[in-house]
């Protein structure tokens, strides 16, 4: 369960058509149309290296915006806003592993679960360099 | 922030700009009163604006520059170099300052104290023979004073970049010579009369003409402009599709409205080169100084305009080519003099309009780079393998320079030789779809120029699709379509180095399967393709055309360019994205990545393609039967034969009568010469048919006659009946069954004997010397 910081978030929107895009690294679902402006889609689930979605389970966006424009970070659901102080903030244990705490800033003690703070900038950078074609 | 200061920071800064190059002018002009007024006057403002804003730090540095400056204007001083170096760097202190404003609120903590003390020195300085000003007060007469102008160079080494001796030396001057502080005094009306050299001062900003404009107000302009097209073209299309006029009519004017709005716009983006060329003077002159060397710069085209944002993004990589081209082009003075060449270097910067292109040259007449040390810095860093190396070109080899890491710089100084320079450059300029391209010649010089395609945002595109998928290709780089049908998709293509090729009109043309590139296709779809017409769209990449195979071919359109976001930048086949008529995204795709991507650009393989073109057209003239043309007749018995009509000269009819014999052969009087005649009933004369046909001998009147040349003479060949003329290729073909005839071909898809010429004659002449049967035919 993630967190992304409210401020950070232009909107979220239920679905929106996607544009695969050849050749682009696999967490990069495509490009959409959002109100003229076109974005790029990032599948979280690629992302922090999760299994794929099922097929037939539309994703949800969350536009956020980043330092290069609106990207939409591509998630299963969105829950509730909820609000929280430094008090519940912890850096991620030591025990987390892989991408999920490259990719967090920390985590939040809320009542019944971990929250664990997503890292936008970071998560709307692709970790893989495109194949380009031969160069000398 | 503060209106007032935000406003006093924008104003400073151009100040400072122009006060930047307004100094180096007045290094090669320097009694010019104007341009000292000018000086004076800027300098003056900010000190007040300082004062009344209230930064002291800026203001006391502003007031000693403008106290040397109005003793220079006033005469009582006069330009050396020292001063320039000395205003130079005393504008550099605000700018910093100002940076400090826009960062904090305040000037900062530096109050400069050495540059204040320099300035002020520079100011008590006992200048003795100065030359004149002209509105000026008597000349200070005096002796020179070696003493003090060594004092000042000292002052000066501590607080400012190390001055190289020869005093004259270092101005980035004007070929015209200028005024030292020893030499004889100018003619009174040279100051004044010579002309000046900015042609900006003249661009007089005459209250009322212009305004200014916040830049982001005119980005959103421009963003909105693009909407607008992007809507109109939703409307053509949906109204082409109605019939109603009243709706016609309305959606042709916007279309017309929104074309002129979105040129005008644009237009007021346009800025002209200047605004970045004019910063060249000073960079010239400060990394020449810095490297003890000398330069002359000299610019073209500076009026050239180009998008707001292409000045933005050509800006650096100029600056970085200047700055390389003095400190590592240029060559020394001694060692330009040893080489033969005069002591200052040569920069040149051109700027113009080229077919919907901005071109920039950089050139400079210094060392020029050599391919040989590139090859080995690129091999030792392993950017190419030795055996790559020995298949390039010099030229390929220049371009390495363009890779990331690599400088072959002897030093790293901190202008420049780090080795991230040349790609950043290039990164730059493909950022905004330009090209960049470097020739150098060893001793002579380097010349690099750079091309960015004038409209950033709205171009014209050619739709389409390729295994369902849509996308763009700009219009610019298309030359032409070509539709295959099936059947010529199996014969037109070929294969050439296991690249297929087209070919067109007497080349071949290499061909790149675009759901190939893009990893579109499965197996399965290349198999039914074949059953289906191909589409190839001819395009132009960097002077190498290829052809695009694509399923489909839609409409012409204008279309908004959106970049991509920098996770897709890297993606070198797409240069954009953009929203069609119906709401969904496409991708626009780069020609020239494309073709990289499908190595087309390989130079070895250019010259493979072209030698395997020449050697295929002229095994094709050889081989391949060209279609002919033939004359057909029938022979005896109806046969049918045939002559190709090249070895016809006319075709005759004659009176029987006409025929004689003469010498054992007949012949008739045919234009003034005695013409020989073939039966071709005597001399093909077979058993077979004799036995048929008892009364053979009847001759036909009047006569048809064949009047063929060979070369030795003219003969006639007398046939039954003249048929046709046809055209056909004539491949099928099956060996003679008897003499006279070369062959049996297949003629419009009948078996015809195929007459031979020179054989017939030698049956006829040996057939004279029988000759009594056959006196009985031409009765």
């Amino acid at each position: 369960m993630f967190g992304v910081e409210l401020k950070k978030v232009q909107e979220v929107i239920r679905y929106l058509e996607i544009t695969e895009i050849p050749l682009a690294p696999r967490v990069v679902s495509g490009l959409m149309n959002l109100r003229g402006q076109i974005i790029t889609g990032i599948d979280l689930r690629r992302r922090l290296d999760l299994p794929d979605r099922p097929e037939e389970t539309p994703p949800m966006n969350v536009v956020i915006r980043s330092a290069d424009g609106a990207v939409s970070l591509q998630v299963d659901e969105i829950g509730d806003v909820v609000e929280v102080t430094d008090e519940s903030f912890e850096r991620a244990p030591e025990t987390l592993q892989g991408k999920v705490r490259e990719l967090i800033l920390g985590v939040h003690k809320l009542e019944k679960q971990l929250m664990h703070v997503l890292d936008t900038e970071k998560s709307c950078e692709t970790a893989e360099t495109v194949e380009v074609g031969s160069t000398p | 922030m503060d209106d007032l200061i935000n406003d006093f920071l924008v104003e400073s800064n151009e100040n400072l700009d122009r006060l930047d190059s307004e100094l180096v002018k007045l290094e090669t002009d320097p009694s010019s009163q104007e341009l000292l007024s000018s000086i004076f006057r800027t300098i003056h403002t900010i000190k007040g604006s300082c004062g009344f804003l209230g930064f002291s730090k800026l203001e006391k540095v502003a007031h000693v520059g403008e106290s040397l400056l109005s003793r220079l204007r006033e005469g009582k001083l006069s330009l050396t170099p020292e001063f320039t170096t000395g205003l130079l760097a005393m504008v550099d202190a605000i700018r910093s300052m100002l940076g400090e404003i826009q960062k904090t609120g305040q000037d900062g903590n530096e109050s400069y104290p050495e540059l204040i003390e320099t300035l002020n020195k520079l100011q008590e300085q006992d200048q003795s023979p100065a030359p004149k000003v002209k509105s000026a007060s008597p000349l200070p007469a005096g002796v020179p004073n070696p003493t003090k102008a060594d004092f000042m160079q000292d002052v000066l080494a501590k607080s400012v970049t190390p001055a190289t001796d020869p005093v004259r030396a270092e101005l980035p001057a004007r070929p015209h010579p200028e005024p030292s502080p020893a030499s004889s005094p100018a003619a009174p009306e040279e100051a004044s009369a010579t002309p000046h050299p900015q042609e900006e001062t003249k661009a007089a900003n005459v209250p009322g003409e212009t305004i200014r404009v916040d830049v982001h107000l005119l980005d959103r302009l421009m963003n909105l402009v693009g909407e607008l097209v992007l809507t109109r073209n939703q409307i053509t299309q949906f109204s082409a599709r109605q019939s109603d006029p009243n709706l016609a009519s309305p959606s042709q004017q916007l279309n017309l409205l929104t074309s002129e709005l979105q040129e005008e716009v644009m237009r007021t983006r346009m800025q002209p080169i200047s605004s970045v060329f004019d910063k060249f003077p000073r960079v010239v002159r400060d990394v020449a100084m810095a490297c003890g060397k000398q330069v002359l710069i000299e610019m073209e085209g500076k009026g050239t305009e180009l998008d707001r944002s292409l000045i933005e993004a050509i800006k650096d990589p100029l600056t970085h080519i200047v700055r390389n081209s003095v400190d590592h082009g240029i060559e020394m003075p001694d060692v330009r003099i040893a080489r033969g060449k005069r002591p200052e270097g040569r920069l040149k910067l051109s700027a113009s309009h080229e077919g919907g292109q901005v071109l920039v040259e950089i050139s400079d007449d210094g060392a020029g780079i050599d391919p040989a040390r590139i090859k080995n810095k690129a091999i030792e860093r392993g950017v190419i393998t030795a055996p790559q190396a020995a298949h390039m070109t010099d030229g390929e080899i220049l371009n390495l320079v363009f890779l990331p890491g690599f400088s072959t710089a002897e030093k790293v100084t901190n202008l420049s030789g780090r080795g991230v320079g040349m790609d950043v450059v290039k990164t730059n300029i493909d950022r905004v779809n330009g090209t960049v391209d470097l020739q150098s010649y060893l001793g002579k010089g380097t010349t690099i120029k750079i091309k960015i395609p004038l409209t950033l945002a709205i171009v014209r595109a050619v739709i389409i699709q390729s295994n369902g998928k849509r996308f763009a290709i700009p219009q610019l780089n298309i030359q032409e379509l070509v539709r295959l049908s099936a059947e010529s998709v199996q014969t037109e293509i070929e294969s050439v180095q296991g690249v297929p090729v087209y070919r067109m009109r007497g080349r071949l043309l290499p061909l790149v399967y675009l759901n190939e590139e893009l990893k579109l296709a499965t197996q399965a779809d290349k198999v039914t393709d074949l059953d289906e017409a191909t589409n190839i769209v001819v395009l132009q990449a960097n002077d190498h055309p290829f052809g695009l195979v694509v399923n489909e071919i839609n409409d012409s359109e204008e279309i908004v360019v959106k970049p991509l976001s920098k996770q897709l930048r890297g993606i070198k086949v797409f240069a954009g994205a953009t929203i069609m008529g119906d709401g969904k995204v496409a991708l626009i795709l780069d020609v020239v990545g494309l073709a990289q991507r499908a190595n087309i650009f390989s130079e070895a393989r250019e010259h493979a393609l072209e030698e395997k073109a020449a050697e295929v057209l002229t095994s094709q003239a050889q081989n391949q039967a060209e279609k002919q043309t033939f004359l057909l007749f029938a022979g005896p018995d109806d046969s049918r034969m045939a002559l190709p009509l090249s070895t016809v000269a006319r075709l005759e009819e004659f009176p029987a009568g006409d025929v004689e014999k003469s010498g054992g052969e007949w012949v008739i009087q045919y234009r003034g010469k005695i013409l020989p005649l073939i039966r071709l009933d005597v001399v093909l004369e077979e058993r077979r048919t004799q036995l048929r046909h008892p009364k053979l001998g009847v001759a036909p009147d009047p006569i048809q006659v064949l009047v063929c040349n060979d070369e030795r003479r003219t003969m006639g060949i007398v046939v039954e009946r003249i048929l046709d003329i046809v055209e056909d290729r004539a491949e099928v073909r099956s060996p003679a069954v008897r003499e006279g005839i070369q062959y049996a071909v297949v003629i419009n898809d009948r078996v015809t004997e195929l007459l031979d010429i020179p054989a017939l004659q030698r049956i006829a002449e040996s057939n004279r010397t029988l000759s009594t049967e056959h006196a009985e035919v031409v009765d």
